[in-house]
């Protein structure tokens, strides 16, 4: 694991207590650091300071030193270092630290200053609280209760402004919420690369809205409806469906691609009511792409696979098809499947005596939080030993052995044969055994079909681009009639003769870690939440498909391709 | 006693009969000629002789000009640029218009000079929006004196080369702010920049060191060229060195501009024997002294303390005719000298009335970036419309006092303390005059002028 450089440090002093923060750091984040909440709006840790909120507003001073000798000018009263308070507040978002900084978050002038901007802010706010989706992880609801006056003195008519604007397919603008902290605006601008919105109209009568002849609608549009801190931007998708705070949150990875965006699903009673980022500074930051949040879709689809009959009468099926065709059986694995599945697939071909083939899903990288690899965990299959070399575009190896007989017998692990390159005539030559979460043209022609989860319906870690080993919860229980690929592979690799090994994650992991060198030290459950960086050394010979995307760049070409 | 002669400077020429805006007429009174002697000088001296004579800006916040100028980043490699902000929007002043329709070449030279000494190789002109008059008087100017190799390439053959630029803004106060202008400069909305990191000496126009000078302002930089930092210094006052001209505008008899030297007539002088007194049968009642968001004086108050003449603190106690017009003294007595618009009202003045006229146009400017004031200054609004068209209740004037005491010192640029001021001033000097609002309301004349 790759230690980050001791940045320097600084020693501030937030009401009282003395802190060593990194240079740079800014009051808010100092403050965080030592359980100080400092309110903000318009502050965003991984967008550009513009400190028009005013809510950060914090009381600040220096030591003294005397201005002709530079000597410490002492406070008798107390003995120690007197020192210079500012007597205007200042905004802690745009305060950086510097040695011996002093703030005061709590005193009499920051109290009325937070008490002030809380009730200029609620003014002309609607306060629809009752029907508003970002009730309970709404900003101006926590800070108003936790800083404000608690009552109004506005008798005036509020402003009127547009209530449902659609400013994309996928987002909804309430303007009478917004607090113009102008967020959005710089998340589009800065981050996504779409400069989309801007604000008209002066002063209170300020309105957000897109650009004339512009839509919100880049990939990455609902990061502005996270990072709303009231509920002005909201998800024309998950509005008006579910009360958050009835929503259980479960860590996740999203599959879309080899970036790992770290993700939190939120379900109720076993169904998933949206998928939204989980900050990982190392990773994703706080972002995610539009098009991984609606993957939850797929759990509750109507082509889900299902079975019948017992998973041990579908076991001996598949047992008996090993038997007939014994030596000319292949393992089609999958970049999709978790490093324990992959290291399970790794035994059956095993115990088969088959090859493992891995499919190739590539595209358009975004230079964002889309990489070009289109598999969340084609660095699972090189670290499990699954494969040795990275997987290639059809899978022609396999396609000739089945053309000369020496295949009779495939088992395809989630993947469409079809789709990888394999005709249907070739199909019908053989016997396919499928493991897998939806119905396609494979399972169509398979002998045996086993259905499995979905990602969300069970537990275990991807590696990422980086070679970042990520963990993923189950969120919801799996479908009736499906069974977790754990459970399934460890079964088939015991019909294929192979030994009996655990088919959970929390068992199975002793024995990944003895078998595998990359991963010898860890445990499933001492995985952090942010994923743990494995040794990438020994693949540094394979040119990946991935190029530049956020924290991640692609290693130099390796000599060796030239 | 009579009224003291003026000592114009800066409007020497301004409303002369025969006295033209074209560059035949400023050559013939001399003009360009200290353009001529600068540029045959070390920038380095203009910039000393800025800083001995004590120039104070013209815009409104009266910062030393050779400090503001001592803070530019001349290291970075960048291009330096150079501002004329000729914004003019505060309500009650009307200075820099006259210089730019009636003496545009006055600040052409002061322009270039400052450029010479700053070594600056592009300036704008920022113009008002709503002076599209002047935009063209400018252009005409700028084109005459690139014509006379006074602006352009290789001025009078010295190598030196000076591009002035002339650009119209959309029509908004906000874009005075020297931050709020650079962004509109830039193409953005002038939302004014926070600071740190961006003061305009260092990372302005373009993220390059720029100078933002007041047009009046550069009008001083060409006297103080033509007879050095050490004359200038010794006119007006110390630490209020120079000329300063008053917009006197409102109840008196003789409205207009004048010009003196700084701190060398009270107020008293000013209103009563240079604009002529109040109107027939009438007695003044208040006085805005540097546009309307300084905070206003009532007349018959009294200001004591001490201030500092020479090297002794000496007791002043001060009325209103007796303060000195300088910015130091009415800084002293809680007001600011501003822009020099000077507004006067009289007792037919209700002043409830005049401080809605007031909020209407703070609320209408807000940018609306920071919260306080963008809520505050739309709020005090309301409040002051709703007492004077619709209900007042005894109580609105304390809850419009401490609504703008919400305001001010909390936000990025100074519009928070002009939309508040005037409303915290007025509230605690007439307050008398907002508890009773409600029931005077009633008698009001039914004739009387409709407020819009």
């Amino acid at each position: 694991m790759i230690q980050p450089a001791k940045p320097d440090l600084v020693t501030v002093n937030i009401d009282g207590k003395e802190i060593a923060v990194p240079k740079g750091t800014n009051v808010i984040e100092a403050a965080r650091l030592v359980n100080v909440d400092v309110p903000h709006y318009c502050y965003h840790p991984k967008l550009a300071v513009v400190g028009n909120c005013r809510m950060c507003l914090i009381e600040m001073g220096m030591p003294a030193v005397d201005p002709a000798t530079k000597a410490p000018v002492m406070d008798p009263a107390t003995g120690k270092q007197k020192i210079n308070w500012i007597p205007r507040p200042q905004i802690g978002c745009g305060t950086t630290v510097s040695p011996g900084l002093h703030v005061k978050t709590t005193s009499p002038m920051v109290k009325d200053a937070r008490e002030g901007v809380m009730e200029f802010l609620l003014i002309n706010h609607p306060l629809d609280c009752p029907i508003c989706d970002q009730a309970g992880e709404c900003k101006l609801q926590e800070q108003a209760t936790g800083y404000g006056r608690g009552y109004s003195r506005f008798i005036e008519q509020k402003n009127v402004k547009p209530k449902r604007t659609q400013l994309g397919p996928r987002v909804t603008l309430d303007d009478e919420r917004c607090v113009l902290c102008s967020r959005c605006i710089r998340f589009s601008k800065d981050i996504a690369k779409e400069d989309v919105l801007g604000f008209v109209d002066r002063g209170s009568y300020s309105t957000l809205t897109c650009h004339p002849d512009r839509k919100l609608d880049h990939n990455y549009s609902l990061n502005t409806v996270d990072i709303c801190p009231v509920g002005a931007l909201t998800s024309t998708d998950f509005r008006f469906k579910m009360r958050v705070w009835f929503l259980k949150q479960t860590n996740s990875i999203c599959t879309e691609s080899s970036v790992g965006v770290n993700s939190v699903v939120w379900s109720r009673e076993g169904v998933i009511y949206r998928i939204t980022p989980r900050r990982n500074d190392e990773v994703n930051d706080t972002w995610m792409p539009d098009s991984g949040r609606i993957l939850y879709k797929q759990v509750q689809s109507a082509e889900r696979l299902k079975a019948v009959e017992s998973l041990e009468a579908l076991v001996a099926k598949a047992a008996s098809i090993f038997k007939t065709s014994a030596g000319a059986i292949s393992v089609v694995g999958s970049g999709r499947s978790s490093v324990e599945e992959q290291f399970l697939t790794k035994k059956l071909a095993a115990a088969l005596g088959a090859q493992a083939h891995l499919v190739k899903r590539a595209g358009e990288g975004d230079k964002l939080l889309i990489s070009a690899d289109r598999n969340p965990n084609v660095r699972g299959a090189l670290v499990t030993g699954l494969i040795s070399q990275l997987p290639c575009a059809e899978l022609k190896q396999l396609s000739g052995e089945i053309d000369s007989g020496k295949v009779k017998t495939v088992v395809a692990i989630n993947e469409d044969l079809l789709a990888a390159g394999l005709t249907a005539a070739q199909l019908a030559k053989i016997s396919v055994v499928y493991l897998g979460t939806h119905a396609n043209a494979t399972s169509l022609a398979a002998k045996v079909v086993l259905p499995t989860l979905t990602v969300f319906e069970k537990a275990g870690t991807f590696v990422n681009q980086q070679f970042r080993i990520q963990k993923f919860a189950q969120a919801v229980p799996g479908l009736t009639g499906a069974h977790n690929d754990l459970t399934v592979l460890s079964a088939l690799t015991a019909a294929a003769g192979g030994a009996a090994l655990p088919s959970e994650v929390g068992t199975l992991w002793p024995v990944i870690a003895t078998e595998t060198p990359a991963l010898a030290t860890m445990l499933y459950k001492n995985i952090p939440e942010t994923g743990l960086l494995l040794d990438a050394t020994p693949w540094a010979g394979l040119s990946f498909v991935e190029g530049e995307t956020l924290h991640f760049k692609p290693a130099a070409p390796v000599a060796a391709t030239v | 006693m009579p009224a003291p002669a003026q000592h114009r400077i800066i409007f020497k020429h301004i409303d002369e009969p025969g006295y033209t805006n074209d560059i035949d007429c400023y050559l013939r009174n001399g003009g360009y000629e200290v353009l001529k002697k600068s540029v045959t000088r070390k920038p380095e001296e203009l910039i000393d002789e800025v800083k001995k004579s004590g120039l104070r800006g013209r815009g409104g916040a009266g910062f030393p000009c050779g400090v503001k100028w001592g803070l530019v980043d001349r290291k970075s490699g960048k291009p330096i640029y150079l501002i004329v902000n000729a914004d003019e929007s505060e309500p009650g002043t009307f200075k820099d218009r006259y210089i730019m329709h009636q003496d545009p070449h006055q600040l052409i030279e002061g322009t270039i000079i400052s450029c010479f000494a700053n070594n600056v190789k592009q300036a704008y002109i920022y113009i008002r929006g709503e002076m599209p008059e002047g935009a063209r008087i400018l252009e005409k100017a700028i084109a005459e004196a690139r014509a006379k190799n006074f602006v352009g390439p290789n001025i009078l053959g010295t190598g030196y080369s000076c591009e002035i630029y002339v650009h119209r803004g959309a029509g908004a106060y906000i874009c005075g702010e020297e931050t709020g202008l650079i962004e509109s400069l830039e193409g953005k909305r002038a939302n004014p920049r926070i600071k740190p990191p961006y003061f305009p000496a260092v990372l302005g126009l373009y993220q390059c060191p720029t100078i933002v000078n007041n047009v009046e302002t550069l009008c001083h930089v060409r006297y103080i060229a033509e007879h050095g930092g050490e004359a200038y210094s010794k006119i007006g006052t110390p630490g209020n060195t120079g000329t300063r001209i008053f917009c006197v505008s409102g109840h008196v008899q003789r409205p207009g501009y004048y010009e003196f030297p700084a701190g060398t007539i009270t107020m008293g002088v000013l209103l009563n024997d240079i604009c002529g007194g109040p109107l027939p049968g009438r007695t003044f009642k208040a006085v805005i002294p540097g546009g309307s968001s300084a905070k206003v004086l009532r007349f018959g108050e009294r200001y004591k303390g001490k201030r500092k003449v020479g090297p002794d603190m000496v007791d002043y106690d001060w009325g209103v005719e007796d303060v000195p017009m300088d910015f130091d003294s009415l800084a002293m007595i809680g007001s600011m000298g501003g822009s020099g618009g000077v507004i006067v009202m009289d007792d037919t003045v209700n002043m409830v009335e005049a401080l809605a006229n007031i909020n209407a146009f703070y609320s209408h400017e807000s940018c609306g970036q920071c919260t306080p004031c963008r809520e505050g200054s739309l709020w005090m609004k309301k409040i002051s419309a709703r007492m004077v068209h619709g209900e007042a209740r005894p109580q609105d004037g304390a809850l419009l006092k401490s609504v703008a005491d919400q305001i001010p010192g909390r936000t990025i640029c100074a519009f928070g303390e002009a939309c508040s001021w005037p409303t915290q001033s007025f509230i605690i000097k007439f307050k008398d005059e907002f508890d009773a609002y409600s029931e005077v309301k009633k008698t009001l004349p039914a004739d009387r002028t409709v407020l819009v």
